[in-house]
């Protein structure tokens, strides 16, 4: 029997429509429900962990986050500016840093702060620095490369036209082309916190006080605590998402209004 | 410093290019190239996309770097390794084929970026000079506008005013018309004629022959990363000796082949 474009298009559809329904009902009718309501989903016993995911744990995320951030949108835009410059040393070691950051797992970054410094030079720095240092260093790897290719995206001309009024090459920087290459890169640096709210959860590798906790080590210590299996860590996710998703429509918001206008 | 916002007599400077060379690799655009601006002349450079004439302009701003030879600038000799560039490009003015507007700017604040930032005027007095050099373009009411806001042939105007504001002594012009729609090229000639009536001194690369010929006191044929010919505007456009000169002129003035070499 002989289909249409259209017809087979939409038989296709319901096809594919109905994998789907297959695949989520064999994983229900899978699914040992009595257990997940006392492991997963036993949302009658975490009524202790309220207030204080949100006044301690969800705070300190955002505040590791933040201050990872600051340490790292200041050390990427070093380094990207280091890479761009035209003494062969800077670039070396700017790419060395950034090859070598984003080459290994941010867990170990956090390690080697945490015990490899204490170690090395018998300082103990508290945690909150720590955590500073460990996300900064990382997050300015990833920074550094945006952030280059966002001062690429400037066009020469106007790096020319600061020049030829008279300014230096810093205060052109400072003045006309830092400032473009932000609005290029605001989406992608958006992304870039979105990550680093995440790898803020790293810190578990460090002894913590109550009052240090972040999000996901509450969930842990929820766990271990509550008796309410791992319902905990589906709460601890859920304020993550409270975080991220946000940020992640401010990002797509960033970027139609850079597609819209080139200013 | 208030003769900045009303002094239109122009303190001008001259230049004195002597035995420019310029090589990109192994490749050489300028063949020793000499050429002298008197203070408040108006000299066209013409001549076939490649010949160099483009390489020449940004030399004397040093946004190209000369290999060999000397270049002088209002008293700075901008091939001395030690010369202070930013304090010489201030007496440089340059407008470029493509504007090069900031586009986070508005045309007010254009033209007093670096007025501020580079002359130290405060945010009032910058700004002051700047309307006056945008009505001087034509241009006041359109102040609080952004680049993307305007037509080319504004945007040209504003970037004309941005380079006056810094009350320069010397205007270089990088094809200025060349990325116009044709019917905005006579605004930004008018401001460029003008200009020149105020005694500016002027370096021009141009493809705009009756402008050359109306506006400018002299003419450059370049050809080949050297000067061909030069002389009066009236005498190099209006009855060229050098057969490579004659060749170009008629290609660019034939209706059938305007602007070919683009």
């Amino acid at each position: 029997m002989a289909m249409t474009a259209r017809q087979r298009a939409r038989v296709s559809l319901y096809v594919q429509a109905g994998i789907f329904v297959v695949a989520i009902a064999a994983l229900i009718l899978a699914t040992d429900w009595k257990t997940m309501a006392t492991n997963v989903f036993n949302f009658g016993k975490i009524g202790p962990m309220f207030p204080d995911i949100f006044l301690v744990g969800l705070k300190n995320t955002l505040i590791y986050t933040f201050l990872g951030f600051v340490v790292g949108l200041s050390g990427g835009l070093l380094l990207a500016l280091m890479k761009l410059s035209s003494f062969p040393l800077y670039r070396w070691i700017a790419t060395g840093y950034i090859e070598f950051f984003r080459g290994i797992p941010a867990l170990l970054v956090f390690i080697a702060f945490g015990y490899g410094v204490p170690l090395a030079f018998g300082v103990q720095w508290n945690v909150t620095i720590i955590v500073m240092i460990s996300l900064g260093i990382v997050a300015s790897a990833y920074i550094a490369e945006t952030l280059r290719a966002g001062l690429q995206a400037v066009p020469k001309g106007q790096l020319e036209a600061a020049r030829s009024l008279g300014m230096p090459q810093w205060r052109a920087m400072v003045t006309i082309v830092i400032p473009q290459a932000f609005k290029i890169v605001l989406p992608p640096l958006t992304n870039e916190v979105i990550l680093l709210t995440k790898d803020s959860s790293l810190i578990y590798v460090l002894g913590l006080t109550a009052s240090q906790y972040e999000l996901t080590k509450f969930g842990r210590d929820g766990i271990s605590s509550l008796g309410a299996g791992l319902t905990p860590l589906l709460v601890a996710g859920a304020f993550y998402l409270v975080v991220t998703i946000p940020l992640s429509l401010l990002a797509r918001k960033f970027e139609s209004r850079s597609a819209r206008t080139k200013r | 410093m208030n003769d900045a916002v009303h002094s239109t007599t122009v303190h001008a400077a001259g230049v004195d290019i002597s035995d420019l060379r310029k090589s990109y690799g192994s490749n050489e655009v300028l063949k020793g190239i000499s050429l002298n601006v008197k203070p408040g002349e108006v000299v066209c450079l013409i001549g076939p996309s490649g010949s160099g004439k483009s390489t020449l302009l940004r030399c004397v701003n040093l946004l190209e770097k000369p290999n060999q030879g000397s270049i002088q600038v209002g008293g700075f000799e901008a091939t001395d390794p030690d010369v202070d560039i930013d304090k010489m490009r201030r007496k440089v003015g340059m407008v470029f084929q493509q504007f090069n507007l900031f586009p986070h700017l508005n045309a007010l604040r254009n033209c007093s970026i670096a007025q501020t930032k580079v002359l130290k005027r405060s945010q009032a007095e910058a700004d002051k000079v700047s309307l006056h050099n945008l009505e001087r373009v034509g241009l006041g009411h359109l102040a609080d506008r952004f680049p993307d806001q305007l037509s080319g042939g504004q945007q040209q105007r504003v970037a004309i005013a941005r380079a006056l504001s810094m009350n320069p002594e010397l205007m270089l012009f990088d094809e200025p018309t060349s990325a116009l729609d044709p019917e905005t090229v006579g605004d930004v000639l008018s401001v460029m004629r003008n200009l020149a009536k105020e005694g500016m001194t002027m370096l021009v690369v141009t493809h705009e022959m009756a402008f050359a010929r109306e506006v400018a006191d002299r003419v450059v044929f370049m050809d080949g990363g050297v000067v061909v010919e030069e002389g009066v505007a009236e005498q190099v456009i209006g009855s060229p000796a050098q057969p490579r000169t004659k060749e170009f002129l008629r290609r660019v003035l034939d209706p059938t082949h305007i602007n070919i070499e683009d």
